[in-house]
């Protein structure tokens, strides 16, 4: 970690986003993270496409459980709304907050203990339910915050810093976002933004909730030879199914999309990415063919990246329960507390 | 792409911009961290050890460094180097014991230097340490040049000239007071082994137009007039006076009326304020004491009558300016100014009529003397040009620089070594890291704004000619205005063999100086692919060798960098770390001229 905060300096030269802000302006507190942890790095991908994106940081609310990566929501968007709850439970959170202010750009930052080991059944149903969220995990194969014990998706035969191997099996988010009925899931590296900063746009994007497992090495107790969750290993091992071009918003109306060949994705700002396939054989629209993709890849040691599975058609959440559609704040007091006695009348209907 | 050359000194040097500008390289950062701590007879002596007059440069430097600085680039006005320097040269102690020594014994080597300006001071600080008997031949009955009589007393008093030319002159110069020399072939036959001539440029320009002749008993060249002031031969002033020109001896010549008598003073200028030669400082000084600068007046003719000056005829000017150039121009009116005194400061040449044309000493077309750039050595060997007489007027510090380097060759030449065999400058490094998040500079940003200089009230600036204007900064001044100061001669030096990618310093970075990337095919396209484009083409970008994961490239623009050693915090692995660049800078004395001396015998 650093003991200096990051200064504000006005350069010559700084660029800014339409809504006249500069990059820094989507930052948050000085991190107290390891010098060199990839929640850093993620940190950094998120503040980049919050600005390029332009969103004000008051449409955006985040939330987190517990864990390294569970801090790093007070390290971006320092005028976003946000709540740092329980270990495990930043869904439970997330679909409050969505059920009643559906119309906040939601996105929910975990870690693979946080979300595959405590927060197991919080991860499934967020998943199915299909809240309006951004969910990533920042997966390092451990837990860091408590010194590096491994998680629940730490590899079978990865070695701990002290030699030991796992022999557990580990649990994929991607494949069990798909195999929970999710409707988006993508996997990225933290040393990669070419790759990372697309997808979370994309993922802001995507109606219902988009899982993001986000490979983000633990320097200081999982990055060692033997680890398969290190920057070297990571580098050596993933392999990328999809490769995202922006179309800038002027464009965006008149381009022709090959939907066989790409997937288009519609961003705030009316741009689009498309995320171009890199692999002849690879459909990130066929729930099947996907998790035999990643079954298959998995079992030769690969770690398979890109945008790897998306039904934008799936409800969500709001469009399955038949919520109202505003923003609770914004419904009239009298209508949203109707009083003691229609409460009465309604329990009457239900005897 | 190929990876930045740092073994070559030139690379660190140059990320020291204000150092780099300097042309005697000053140790800026160095004396500043030094004021900071209180050390201020350190930091004159480091300041001193590069421009030999810290005092008179503290308040009378053209100050290319300022321009140059880095803190002008992530702020709105450069550290206040200059004044600074003032501060040290202020507050320092009594310094006579660190001076050089000068050896009793001799080297058997007599030098003549003509003029004692700085140029010729800078040589004889350099050679009388070295054992040299250096004659010093002046036209006035003081010592000191330009800097004695033209600038004036009220920017640059009299005492701290005579302090810092007094450590020169006190080595022993063998000064000739009121000995113009009139012939260089006399000169010559007294048998030197070198000669150096710093006459400066003494020849004020003429303008000449109707009636400069008729009006001549009223109209004066600024260099003259300024020197006739500083003797005292001058006493007064018309009440109404024309300046002709726009550059620093014209804002001498028109605050300098003000003190002798004048009411209404207006500076004449041909162009438009872009194209001012004078400092922007020295504009807003003069501004401040009410001189009223007229852009656009071209002078046409004076106007006598009578035998009387009466004032001077202008066409009023139109510009086409595009790109910061004048592309065309045309005269709208023509205006009639009335005026008792004109002073011409329109520039000044370099003129040696006691220079005789047939002793092996060329001059070219514009009959300036023939002299190289790197040696300043004339084309007669063992005879050695600096300052202003060497390539036309210039400054101090130039001066002094051109009289490092002639003494380098005089050192030389007089033990029989070729003049161009020169030692390069060399860039030491070494690492500023104390503990895990520690390090030995005050690498913290301070936002602070550029501290302003007080000046004695306007009511009291003119009842003494020589009452110097600016204050100096107080200790609250000071303490602010070094933590200003970047220190670029931390340098961010990159290991490529330690780093893992992670991408930390690249996110920590304040000023989105760093990007890895795998590289580009050419430097132009490689500045469009950082994070954040590098406009500023001036400022070089580091770049690695391959890196060990990828084979990608990290990159660095050096522009914006403020040294603030995030990156170097940041970094797991050490992969950067901040070091102090130390350039060492040889000088005369550092040429062994004699190894058979040195060596032991027996
Ligand atoms: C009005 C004015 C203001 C200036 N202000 C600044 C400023 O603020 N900052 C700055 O950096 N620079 C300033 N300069 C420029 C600066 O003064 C000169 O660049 C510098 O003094 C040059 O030094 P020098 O040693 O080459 O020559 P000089 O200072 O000109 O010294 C030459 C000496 O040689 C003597 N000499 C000439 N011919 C002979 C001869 N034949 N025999 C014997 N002696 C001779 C002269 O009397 C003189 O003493 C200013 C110049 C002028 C005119
Ligand atoms: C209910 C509960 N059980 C256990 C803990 C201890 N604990 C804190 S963080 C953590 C694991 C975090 O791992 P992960 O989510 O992967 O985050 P990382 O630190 O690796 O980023 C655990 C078990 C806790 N805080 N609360
Ligand atoms: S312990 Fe690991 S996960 Fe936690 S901050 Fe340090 S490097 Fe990051
Ligand atoms: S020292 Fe490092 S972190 Fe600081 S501005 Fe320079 S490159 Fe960026
Ligand atoms: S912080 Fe260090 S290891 Fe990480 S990318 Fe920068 S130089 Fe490389
Ligand atoms: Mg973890």
């Amino acid at each position: 970690m650093s003991f200096i905060t990051k200064p504000k300096v006005e350069w010559s030269g700084q660029r800014r986003n339409p809504l006249g802000l500069t990059i820094r302006d989507y930052e948050g507190g000085m991190s107290t993270l390891c010098a060199g942890c990839g929640h850093d790095s993620v940190t950094a991908a998120l503040v980049q496409a919050f600005w390029e994106l332009a969103i004000k940081p008051e449409q955006v609310i985040k939330m987190s459980g517990i864990g390294c990566s569970s801090k790093t929501p007070a390290y971006f968007l320092n005028g976003a709304h946000g709540f740092n709850s329980v270990h495990g439970r930043m869904p439970s959170v997330a679909t409050g907050a969505l059920a009643a202010h559906r119309d906040l750009i939601a996105v929910g930052i975990s870690g693979d203990g946080d979300s595959l080991s405590i927060g197991m059944g919080q991860f499934a149903h967020a998943v199915r339910r299909n809240i309006n969220l951004l969910y990533i995990i920042e997966n390092n194969g451990v837990y860091g915050l408590t010194k590096g014990q491994f998680s629940a998706s730490a590899d079978p035969g990865s070695k701990s810093k002290a030699g030991i191997e796992n022999r557990q099996q580990a649990i994929d988010p991607v494949a069990a976002a798909i195999s929970l009925g999710g409707s988006f899931a993508a996997r990225s590296f933290s040393g990669d933004k070419k790759q990372l900063v697309p997808l979370i746009k994309a993922g802001l994007a995507h109606p219902g909730c988009a899982v993001l497992d986000v490979i983000s090495p633990c320097v200081t107790f999982n990055d060692h030879e033997g680890s398969t969750k290190s920057y070297a290993w990571t580098r050596e091992h993933h392999e990328s199914v999809t490769v995202a071009d922006l179309v800038e918003p002027a464009e965006a109306i008149e381009a022709n999309y090959d939907e066989g060949e790409e997937l288009p994705v519609k961003l705030h700002d009316d741009s689009v990415i498309r995320f171009r396939k890199l692999e002849a054989d690879y459909d990130p629209g066929d729930r099947a063919h996907a998790l035999e993709y990643l079954e298959r890849h998995r079992a030769l040691g690969k770690v398979v990246t890109g945008l790897l599975y998306r039904d934008s058609d799936l409800p969500e959440f709001h469009q399955l329960s038949g919520t109202a559609l505003q923003p609770l704040r914004d419904i009239e007091f009298d209508c949203l507390n109707p009083g003691a006695d229609a409460l009465e009348d309604l329990q009457r209907k239900m005897r | 792409m190929k990876p930045t050359e740092t073994g070559d000194s030139e690379y660190f040097h140059r990320v020291v911009d204000c150092q780099w500008a300097c042309p005697a390289h000053t140790d800026i950062p160095e004396y500043i961290r030094l004021i900071a701590q209180g050390r201020f007879t350190d930091a004159y002596m480091v300041n001193r050890e590069s421009n030999i007059f810290p005092g008179i440069l503290g308040r009378v430097c053209d100050r290319p460094c300022e321009p140059a600085c880095r803190r002008a680039r992530v702020d709105e006005k450069p550290v206040a180097i200059c004044r600074l320097k003032r501060v040290a040269a202020d507050h320092k102690d009594d310094i006579r014991e660190r001076l050089p020594k000068v050896p009793e014994k001799k080297n058997g080597k007599r030098i003549a230097l003509v003029g004692a300006g700085c140029a010729s001071l800078a040589v004889c600080n350099d050679l009388m340490p070295l054992g040299y008997e250096c004659t010093i031949f002046e036209r006035l009955s003081v010592p000191g040049g330009l800097m004695r009589y033209n600038i004036p007393a009220f920017r640059l008093p009299a005492e701290v000239l005579d302090e810092e030319i007094g450590y020169i002159i006190d080595m022993g110069v063998d000064l000739r007071l009121n000995a113009p020399v009139a012939s260089m072939k006399a000169l010559l036959d007294e048998g030197y082994d070198a000669v150096f001539v710093g006459s400066g440029a003494p020849k004020g320009k003429e303008l000449n137009l109707p009636g400069r002749e008729e009006g001549d008993a009223r109209i004066h060249i600024g260099i003259e007039w300024l020197e006739s002031v500083a003797f005292g031969h001058t006493k007064g002033i018309g009440e109404k006076v024309l300046i002709i020109g726009v550059g620093n001896t014209a804002m001498d010549c028109c605050r300098t009326s003000l003190r002798v008598g004048a009411e209404s003073v207006k500076v004449m200028a041909r162009k438009p304020r872009q194209f001012f030669k004078a400092s922007d400082w020295e504009l807003e000084d003069a501004e401040e004491e009410q001189v009223e600068i007229i852009i656009n007046h071209s002078p046409k003719e004076f106007v006598v009558e009578d035998g009387q000056l009466k004032g001077m005829v202008f066409e009023v000017m139109e510009y086409d300016i595009e790109d910061g150039r004048i592309t065309d121009s045309r005269v709208v009116e023509e205006t009639f100014i009335e005026a008792d005194d004109v002073i011409l400061a329109i520039g000044q040449e370099t003129a040696f009529p006691w220079i005789e044309r047939d002793i092996g000493i060329e001059f070219n077309e514009w009959d300036e003397p023939v002299v190289d750039r790197e040696t300043y050595q004339s084309t007669l060997s063992g005879v050695f040009f600096g300052g202003d007489a060497a390539f036309g007027p210039e400054n101090i510090i130039w001066a002094v620089e051109h009289g490092h380097q002639a003494a380098i060759s005089i050192h030389n030449f007089v033990h029989d070594k070729p003049v161009t065999e020169r030692l390069p400058r060399t860039v030491k490094l070494s690492t500023r890291k104390m503990g895990i998040h520690e390090w030995s500079y005050s690498n913290d940003f301070d936002p602070a704004a550029r501290r302003q200089m007080e000046h004695v009230p306007l009511a009291e600036r003119f009842r003494e000619i020589d009452t110097e204007v600016e204050l100096g900064f107080t200790a609250e001044q000071t303490a602010c205005e070094v933590e200003r100061c970047l220190n670029c001669d931390i340098q961010t030096v990159f290991f490529d063999k330690l780093c893992i990618e992670c991408d930390a310093c690249i996110d920590i970075c304040p000023t989105q100086c760093l990007t890895i990337t795998p590289g580009a095919d050419n430097e132009d396209a490689l500045r469009q692919e950082l994070t954040a484009p590098a406009e500023n083409t001036d400022q070089p970008l580091y770049i690695s060798e391959q890196l060990e994961q990828t084979g990608r490239l990290m990159v660095k623009d050096e522009n914006v960098c403020l040294h603030c050693g995030l990156c170097a915090e940041r970094c797991p692995t050490a992969a950067w770390d901040m070091q102090k660049s130390f350039v060492d800078i040889p000088y005369a004395r550092d040429h062994d001229v004699m190894p058979c001396r040195q060596r032991k015998t027996g």
